[in-house]
Order: structure tokens, then C-alpha cells, then sequence
């Protein structure tokens, strides 16, 4: 994850120096409060897509080149482990998506609500 | 292969009254279209729930609801991974996409994408790449709408003329599609999309119960039933893919196409900005996601009830998107059948008003307010354009369904998520999160990504080279293996992206507009988020 928190223009260090004044949103931008809020956020839907999106992947090639495994009956019923997987993606989707609203909900919307009148005072 | 099977009558009066209904509604809701902000995202009036449900009207096609329970009728476990590919897609919408593309634009993806990059350019080619996406999409469903007639209506082709039955219902369509998107707006067409939605859902309900009901509440009994009856392994995997290692790629390729292409389209990007606020943004892809989950769960059961239930051979793959349908009859008659056929032709008019809408927006607000006019349209001009553009749009698509009407065209679906996720997808994704994107980067990753796609088509056994393309067997340049380019195209766009980039870098890095770009993004600070009181 720290390798994508670097990349994007998280660094404040090359914007110091280009505008004698900066705008309400540049002073934003560079505050502390912004930062943090930026990180918490980053953090959550870097480390949250990346998993889906690997697990999402695993299940994909397993369904496409490991039919031994997926094929495999639960029991003696007609349910599959493909199946089974299959029904956890859908598990796994609505559990994501209810985790990052409750998360965004009660760790960002504050901060981010602040931060935007905090502009809009300057503007 | 289609023969008529029902009563053409009432699956016409059917349709018919969700036509006066939701032309009633859009009458209704459609006096307030004459701002921008009003014709292009209602101005942004939505509350999240209702924008989630009509996302899911927006996003369930006739190609996701009668080509998924085809696919699990006659292929299985395939076509259920297929359908998890559409769900999980939107888990990139939700975290990566949504709220920020809602703080930052106003009407279109080309608002966030230039947003920070020189305007012309940028606009010009996000506009290409929307109104190709949604040609592309808008051609498969018309093109199916006529498939879908003959079974339903009793509407035949008549070889070698072209003013036959299915032309005509094909025309109304886009006729119909016209109006609403000319008089109702984005307004009038969220509703539509509404409407259809809680059907679509509601029908699926009732034909999931009954089939249930019909296996005793067993689904491991439907499933050993279906196998049965079929006489084919439809529980393993492999059946469509399975062949060998080409198909293999081509449906990992899909795959990666799906879940990453959705939050690419247009004409769901569209969708988030007829709500106030980023939080309602993300309320409106929580609800989506829910609608359209359960949505696929009843589409597990449907297709493998039309596998258990539907006597041996009656479904082929030639016949597959006619599934749904055709279980409907089976179990409830003539009724249920009619109830299915009017909510499939809903279904095709609601997403097709979502497409057209999202075409005349893109080339008003882009290319003609931004580009031509250079940011200072006349007063009034751009909505006339963007009405205009609708109607230019309405003959292409009906002139363009009754030339494709009859064609394989099923890949046009598979086309579109390709290019969203290959052009769209980079371009948004670095302008949103990656500072030192500029100009020539955007540029590269969307006409890359646009050309790679389609270059790769042309030359894809979906062309030519196989028995099932378009130029038949006999004429074969098919140089590349696959059906889906994703494969190659997404890191390809990906990798041009970056390349462009630092080919472009001696364009300086707006810092001023990147800080507003981020903050906005996160905060909604001075987005149009009061667009409600004009």
C-alpha cells in the first residue's frame, strides 16, 4: 500500500514555492487536517480495491483453470465449491460496500465537511 | 427458431400501458428541463435511494438480464461467474469513483477529466470516447430489441425488405426513446429508469419464487434437475470457456474488462450527478449494489430453472438471451409470459433513453459548449444542441439496429466495457489521484485505449476467421486470438497514460488547479452542490 500512497501528489514539498498566494484551496491543501483526511481516506479504498480486486481475480482463475477444485460437490448435494465461492463474492460485495459507507460515514464526512467551509469562507 | 409462442395481443397491451404511464410521468416531471443543470443531471434533485435504483434500471440491459439467464440456462456455472463479474464492477464505482467524480464535475466525464488539463483537447476526446461507448452499447440493444420481438410479439423478418415488422417495432423504439429523452430530460429519464427497475426486480421475484416453489424450496434439487433434463454438465465449470486455453484468457480477459469498465461507462458516470452531495452519491451505489446483487441471485435461479424446466432442446445457444422468456411461459402461461416480455421491452427503452441522453450531453456540453464555443455558449444554445444531438442520435440508433438487427452484435456489450475500462478508466483514475498527469498523458490513454480496442476487434475472430463472425469463415485476418482485448488494452492504457505523461512533461503542473481538483474532490468544497435552488 505504501508504494501507492507515495505516488499520487500527496508531497507538498514541490508546491511551496510556485505561488506568492496561494488559493483557499492550495492553503487547504497544505494543512494538516487536509493531509490526514487524505491518508485515512487513501488508505481505506487502496487496501479495500485491492483486496476485492485480488480476490476477485482469484476466483476468476480458479473458475477458468482450476476446475478440479470448483467443480468439487459440497456433501452429497449438487452444490459446487464453485458455487460456494461464487455466492461469497457476493458476500464479500455487499460486506465491502456496507463497511466502507459506516466507515465514511463516521471517519470522513465530518472532517471533509469541515475542511469544505473552511474553503468556502475564502472563496 | 423463434416461433411465436403467447398472446402478441396482451404482451402489447402490457407494454403499452408502461408506455402512457411513464409517458405520463415524464410529461409530468418535464416542465422544469430548460437550464442545463435541470436537462442534463434533473438538477441534481435525486436523494440517493432513488438514484441507486435507477442506476440499477440504467445498468440491468436486456443484455444482463436475458443474456446472463441465457447464459446460465445453456452454459452453467460460466454464466454465473460472467454475472459476478457485472456485481463486484461496482465496488470500483463505490471506492474509487463516484464521490470524487461527483465533486468535481458537473454533466459530463469529460468535466473531471479536463478538469486540470488544457479544455479543447481533452473534452474533444472524452467526447469521443463517450459517444463511442455509447454507440457501441446503444447498437447492441436495439439490435436485440429486434430478436426479441419476434419471439414475443409474433413480429417476423420478412428477408430482403426493409420495412418488415421488426424494423417497425425497432423504429418505435427509438421513437419512443427520442421523446422521452427530448421532453423529460434527465428527469423524465431516471424515472423511466426507476419504473423499470422496480419491475425488472419484481418480475425477476416472482418467477424466482414460483421456480423455487416448483422444486420444493431446493435449490440443490433444481440444480441436479437441470443437469438432468439438460443432459449436460452444467454445475461444472468450463462449458463455454473451457475449450482450450484461448477461451480460457478470453474469459479471464472479460472478466478484468467487466469489473474494471463499469465505472468507466458514460452513462453510469452520468448517473451520479443528478444527486446533491458526494454522500448521496455513495448512498446511490450502495443501493445499486444491492438492487443489482440480488438482482443476479434471482438470475442464478431463473437460468437454471429454464435449464430444469424447459423440455430438452428447446434452448440452443443461437436462442439463449430468449431464457427468461421463454421459463415464463412455461410456468405462469400467457400472463406471466406477457408481464416478462413488457418488462424486457422496458428495459431496453429505459437503458437506450439512459444512452441517448448521455451522448447529447456529451457532445452540447463538451464538444459543442466547450470546444466550438469555447466555454461561452449563447444562452439557451446548449440544451437546444444537446436536444438536437438526441434526435441525431435516435436516427442513427434506429437506422444502425435495423442494419444490425439479425447480426451478431452480442459483442458490442463486451466492446464497450473494453474501451471504458482501456480509455476512460486510466485517464480518470491518474487525473484524480496522480499530480503530474498532464495533457498529453490523458491524450494517449484515451485515443490509445479507444484505438488498441478496436484495431484488436478488427482483428479478432469476432471479424473474421470463424464460423460466427461477422465476415464469416472465409475471409480470415483474425491476427489476434481473443474475442475480449482487455487483456492487452488495459495495461497497455495504463502504461501509455505514464508514457504520454512524461513525453508531455515539460508542460507545467497547474498547481493552483490540481489543489482545487484535490480538495474538491474529497471536500465538495465550490462544487455545484446548491444547484438544487436555481
Amino acid at each position: 500500500m505504501s508504494a501507492t500512497d507515495e505516488t499520487p501528489g500527496g508531497s507538498g514539498a514541490a508546491s511551496a514555492d510556485t505561488d506568492a498566494t496561494p488559493s483557499a484551496y492550495q492553503e487547504v491543501q497544505r494543512s494538516p487536517e487536509f493531509a490526514s483526511l487524505r491518508k485515512r481516506w487513501r488508505g481505506f479504498i487502496f487496501t479495500m480495491s485491492a483486496v476485492f480486486l485480488a480476490w476477485f481475480l482469484v476466483y476468476v482463475l480458479l473458475s477458468d483453470f482450476a476446475h478440479g477444485v470448483v467443480d468439487t460437490r459440497l456433501g452429497s448435494t449438487n452444490f459446487t465449491v464453485g458455487l460456494l465461492l461464487g455466492l461469497l463474492q457476493f458476500v464479500s460485495t455487499f460486506a465491502i460496500a456496507t463497511i466502507y459507507v459506516r466507515f465514511a460515514n463516521r471517519n470522513l464526512d465530518d472532517d471533509a465537511e469541515a475542511l469544505r467551509r473552511r474553503v468556502e469562507e475564502k472563496l | 427458431m423463434n416461433t411465436q409462442i403467447g398472446s402478441p395481443a396482451l404482451n402489447l397491451g402490457i407494454f403499452a400501458l408502461f408506455v402512457v404511464v411513464t409517458l405520463l410521468i415524464v410529461y409530468r416531471v418535464s416542465r422544469a428541463s430548460n437550464t442545463a443543470s435541470d436537462y442534463y443531471a434533473a438538477g441534481s434533485s435525486f436523494t440517493g435511494p432513488q438514484n441507486g435504483i435507477a442506476i440499477s434500471g440504467d445498468y440491468l440491459s436486456a443484455a444482463s438480464f436475458l443474456g446472463i439467464a441465457g447464459a446460465i440456462a445453456v452454459n452453467g456455472y460460466d454464466g454465473f461467474v460472467y454475472s459476478i463479474g457485472f456485481l463486484v464492477a461496482w465496488l470500483t464505482a463505490l471506492l474509487l469513483v463516484a464521490e470524487l467524480l461527483r465533486n468535481v464535475g458537473r454533466f459530463t466525464m469529460g468535466d473531471v477529466l479536463s478538469f486540470r488539463m488544457r479544455q479543447r483537447p481533452i473534452r474533444a476526446a472524452a467526447a469521443v470516447s463517450t459517444l463511442l461507448v455509447s454507440f457501441f452499447y446503444l447498437l447492441a440493444q436495439m439490435a436485440g430489441a429486434g430478436g426479441l420481438i419476434s419471439l414475443l410479439l409474433g413480429v417476423k423478418n420478412v428477408p430482403g425488405t426493409p420495412f418488415d415488422g421488426q424494423s417497425l417495432v425497432i423504429a418505435v423504439v427509438g421513437i419512443l426513446m427520442v421523446v422521452y429523452v427530448l421532453y423529460g430530460g434527465m428527469r423524465g429519464t431516471t424515472w423511466v429508469q426507476i419504473i423499470k427497475a422496480a419491475l425488472l426486480v419484481v418480475g425477476a421475484a416472482v418467477i424466482t419464487v414460483w421456480v423455487l416453489g416448483l422444486s420444493g424450496f431446493n435449490l440443490s434439487a433444481l440444480l441436479g434437475q437441470a443437469v438432468e433434463n439438460t443432459g449436460k454438465p452444467l454445475l461444472d465449470a468450463g462449458n463455454q470457456y473451457g475449450k482450450s486455453i484461448t477461451t480460457k484468457i478470453d474469459f479471464l480477459s472479460l472478466s478484468i474488462a467487466l469489473v474494471l469498465g463499469t465505472a468507466g461507462l458514460p452513462h453510469i458516470l452520468m448517473r451520479f450527478y443528478t444527486v446533491p452531495t458526494a454522500k448521496e452519491a455513495r448512498r446511490s451505489v450502495q443501493w445499486a449494489i444491492w438492487i443489482i446483487g440480488i438482482f443476479y441471485l434471482f438470475t442464478l435461479v431463473i437460468g437454471y430453472g429454464a435449464a430444469a424446466l424447459l423440455p430438452r432442446g428447446t434452448l440452443t445457444a443461437a436462442n439463449q438471451n430468449d431464457a427468461a422468456p421463454l421459463l415464463a411461459f412455461q410456468i405462469g402461461g400467457t400472463l406471466l409470459l406477457g408481464i416478462i416480455a413488457a418488462i424486457a421491452f422496458a428495459t431496453i427503452l429505459a437503458v437506450v433513453a439512459g444512452l441517448t441522453i448521455t451522448a447529447a450531453a456529451s457532445f452540447a456540453h463538451d464538444i459543442y459548449a466547450n470546444v466550438i464555443k469555447n466555454g461561452k455558449p449563447e444562452p439557451g444554445m446548449e440544451v437546444k444542441v444537446a436536444r438536437r444531438t438526441a434526435l441525431v442520435v435516435g436516427v442513427v440508433a434506429i437506422v444502425g439496429g435495423i442494419l444490425a438487427n439479425g447480426q451478431n452484435v452480442a459483442f458490442l456489450v463486451a466492446l464497450a466495457f473494453a474501451v471504458a475500462a482501456s480509455a476512460n478508466l486510466p485517464t480518470l483514475l491518474y487525473s484524480l489521484f496522480w499530480k503530474k498527469f498532464n495533457t498529453t498523458g490523458a491524450l494517449w490513454s484515451i485515443y490509445g485505449g479507444l484505438t488498441i480496442c478496436i484495431v484488436l476487434i478488427i482483428f479478432s475472430p469476432v471479424v473474421s476467421g470463424s464460423a460466427t463472425s461477422i465476415f464469416g469463415e472465409s475471409v480470415d485476418f483474425a491476427l489476434f486470438p481473443l474475442q475480449n482485448p482487455g487483456i492487452v488494452s488495459i495495461p497497455l492504457s495504463f502504461i501509455l497514460g505514464i508514457v504520454g505523461t512524461f513525453v508531455g512533461s515539460r508542460e507545467p503542473v497547474n498547481e493552483a488547479k490540481f489543489a482545487e481538483m484535490e480538495v474538491r474532490s474529497m471536500t465538495g468544497a465550490g462544487s455545484s452542490r446548491t444547484a438544487v435552488d436555481h
